[in-house]
């Protein structure tokens, strides 16, 4: 099997803990229940999540603790409660992403340690899209020195894995759309998208997504994360695209579409389909193995 | 009551890698002693040497690992304790602490630093994991945990804005805390918990302490360390300021948090030499010991 479903979601902690003070907060988290029912007929029996917001520097970390359960809270917005997490984790899976992942010259390990922070990013896409734990769900670090080739290889290491498991899986890339935030504490109330710029490159991509373009989407990463400050170079999209299998065929479903504190949170489904419409040109190569860094420039 | 003084301020960088290798009881992973990072084990042994030697009540530390976006803020509950897993080294630091905060004296410098009109917050919530750089600068630095901290996080304005605004922040940030310190009477050493240069490897070999895998990442990075090393040296501190911009730049420094300049604010800017216990690299990162006495008299 394959992947059966993709989402692009929102990553901020008012969703979960705050929605009711904005009303687009509130609209955003209430359009989680017909992305969940979406993921419920999909027959999906994995969630894998790619969070922006886990950082990594050795190479990419796989969550493989088989129940993480601690407590949450943010480092910005520690006033709007405390995040319980209780999770279930598909460890067979880890252990087989990271294999695919090291055979593909990446440097990957799985964590499994009691008391490991999991990110805001993943909670927020695991708690609202996959409540009560109904499926067992995957999370992989977002390296901050992969650039798009060593991410597009990780993206195809989680294809390889899912392949391999044999299994029905949806894909899940928690990322901000635009990244400009408030730094100054505001009313929720006067939440907007910090600049019609950052808005206009919002829309401009959720209408490519909408047409099922994610790979046209992936081109353009890097020219919209330097205009409208995209989360992590918008490097969620590379993975996001690879792991579905780099095409444009897919049926994009936008779900909601807000600002938080400034920044644009979407939430948007992609089902694969058969038949392409569009044409679509690779301006970049896409690297089937990462070489590694250390001995480039060292020594 | 005495006017309160900055007795010492401290570049005491934060990897993790330094705890692992010292192998105290508090952190779970146990290290090979095959020795990495002596040069910057040495140093610490050195600062804790001349802290100990000092009569101080707090250590305020400065730190890039709390990364807040809405403003600075700074811890504002009593007492944390627990464990602490570092997100990126898991298998180096997972360290049980237990430490106590001086939320006096962090209410006086937001109180100083909204004044010269930071946006400042105090952090309230008991649940709040507190960050692996803030333990690790600390207990390098002071490993006896017998003293109350003052956390500050690390404010994102060279990201969100430019290095130059973010510069001006840091300095006005420093003189918020040297004025809460001096009117708090207390005896306050201050941690800035940073690297100079900050390339990485992104991969670890097997024993991640072997000396044979550790070097700085290129040429360039440590070409600028041993620069702003010089000028620490030579008290040219102001140089230091003046350089920012290019040292954060074309070194990818984590001074880009904003400690280093924090601190000098907080001195001054400092025209007497300081001194350098320590240099020495961490997975390709360039990291100093080092210490100056207290403000520019």
């Amino acid at each position: 099997m394959s992947v059966v479903l993709g989402f692009v979601a929102p990553s901020r902690p008012q969703l979960l803990l705050a929605a009711e003070r904005n009303d687009g907060w509130q609209r955003l988290h209430d359009s989680f229940a017909d992305a969940r029912q979406q993921l419920a007929d999909s027959g999906a029996e994995l969630l894998l999540i790619y969070s922006t917001q886990w950082h990594s520097i050795i190479g990419h970390q796989m969550q493989a603790d088989s129940n993480p359960r601690w407590s949450k809270v943010d480092d910005d917005f520690h006033d709007l409660g405390t995040i319980n997490y209780d999770l279930k984790i598909d460890t067979d899976f880890a252990d087989s992403y990271c294999e695919a992942a090291q055979k593909r010259g990446l440097a990957a390990r799985t964590v499994n340690y009691h008391g490991f922070p999991v990110d805001t990013g993943s909670l927020v896409v695991a708690q609202l899209l996959n409540p009560d734990n109904r499926i067992p769900i995957g999370i992989v670090s977002c390296n901050v020195y992969a650039d798009r080739g060593e991410t597009l290889v990780l993206g195809k290491a989680a294809r390889d894995a899912i392949e391999a498991s044999g299994k029905k899986v949806a894909v899940a890339a928690s990322t901000s759309l635009s990244n400009r935030m408030y730094t100054k504490a505001i009313d929720p109330q006067n939440d907007k998208i910090y600049s019609q710029k950052d808005d206009e490159w919002n829309r401009k991509l959720l209408e490519l997504l909408e047409e099922g373009r994610l790979e046209d989407v992936s081109q353009l990463a890097r020219q919209f994360a330097t205009e409208a400050h995209g989360e992590q170079r918008m490097k969620a999209m590379w993975w996001l695209a690879a792991v579905m299998g780099e095409t444009n065929n897919y049926n994009g479903k936008l779900f909601g579409y807000e600002a938080v504190y400034g920044t644009g949170q979407a939430l948007l489904s992609l089902c694969p389909q058969h038949s392409s419409s569009q044409l679509f040109e690779y301006d970049e190569d896409s690297s089937e193995t990462y070489q590694g860094d250390r001995d480039i420039l060292s020594k | 009551m005495s006017k309160g003084e900055i007795v010492s301020g401290c570049i005491a960088p934060h990897p993790p890698h330094l705890v692992y290798a010292a192998n105290p009881p508090q952190n779970e992973p146990r290290s090979s002693g095959a020795g990495a990072w002596q040069a910057l084990h040495d140093g610490y042994q050195k600062l804790q040497k001349s802290l100990d030697s000092k009569d101080f009540d707090v250590l305020i530390v400065h730190t890039p690992h709390w990364k807040t976006r809405v403003g600075h803020h700074l811890l504002g509950v009593p007492q944390f304790s627990g464990l602490s897993v570092d997100p990126i080294f898991p298998n180096l630091f997972r360290f049980n602490f237990d430490l106590e905060v001086d939320v006096e004296l962090a209410e006086k410098i937001c109180s100083a630093a909204q004044q010269r009109g930071l946006e400042m917050h105090m952090m309230r919530n008991p649940d709040f994991r507190v960050d692996y750089g803030t333990i690790t600068s600390c207990h390098l630095a002071h490993p006896q945990w017998d003293k109350q901290i003052v956390c500050i996080s690390s404010g994102s304005t060279h990201s969100d804005y430019s290095n130059e605004s973010g510069e001006l922040e840091m300095l006005a940030l420093g003189e918020a805390t040297r004025e809460a310190v001096e009117k708090s009477g207390k005896r306050a050493v201050l941690l800035a918990s940073t690297s100079l240069s900050h390339r990485h490897f992104t991969s670890e070999p097997a024993d991640p302490e072997d000396p044979e895998h550790e070097y700085i990442y290129n040429s360039n990075q440590s070409a600028w360390d041993e620069h702003v090393l010089g000028l620490i040296r030579d008290g040219k501190c102001q140089q230091i300021l003046d350089e920012m911009p290019d040292f954060i730049e074309q070194s990818i420094s984590e001074c880009k948090e904003g400690a280093l300049t924090w601190l000098l604010g907080a001195l001054g800017v400092p025209d007497y030499p300081a001194k350098v216990y320590g240099y020495g690299t961490v997975i390709g990162t360039g990291n100093a010991v080092v210490e100056w006495r207290g403000p520019k008299q």
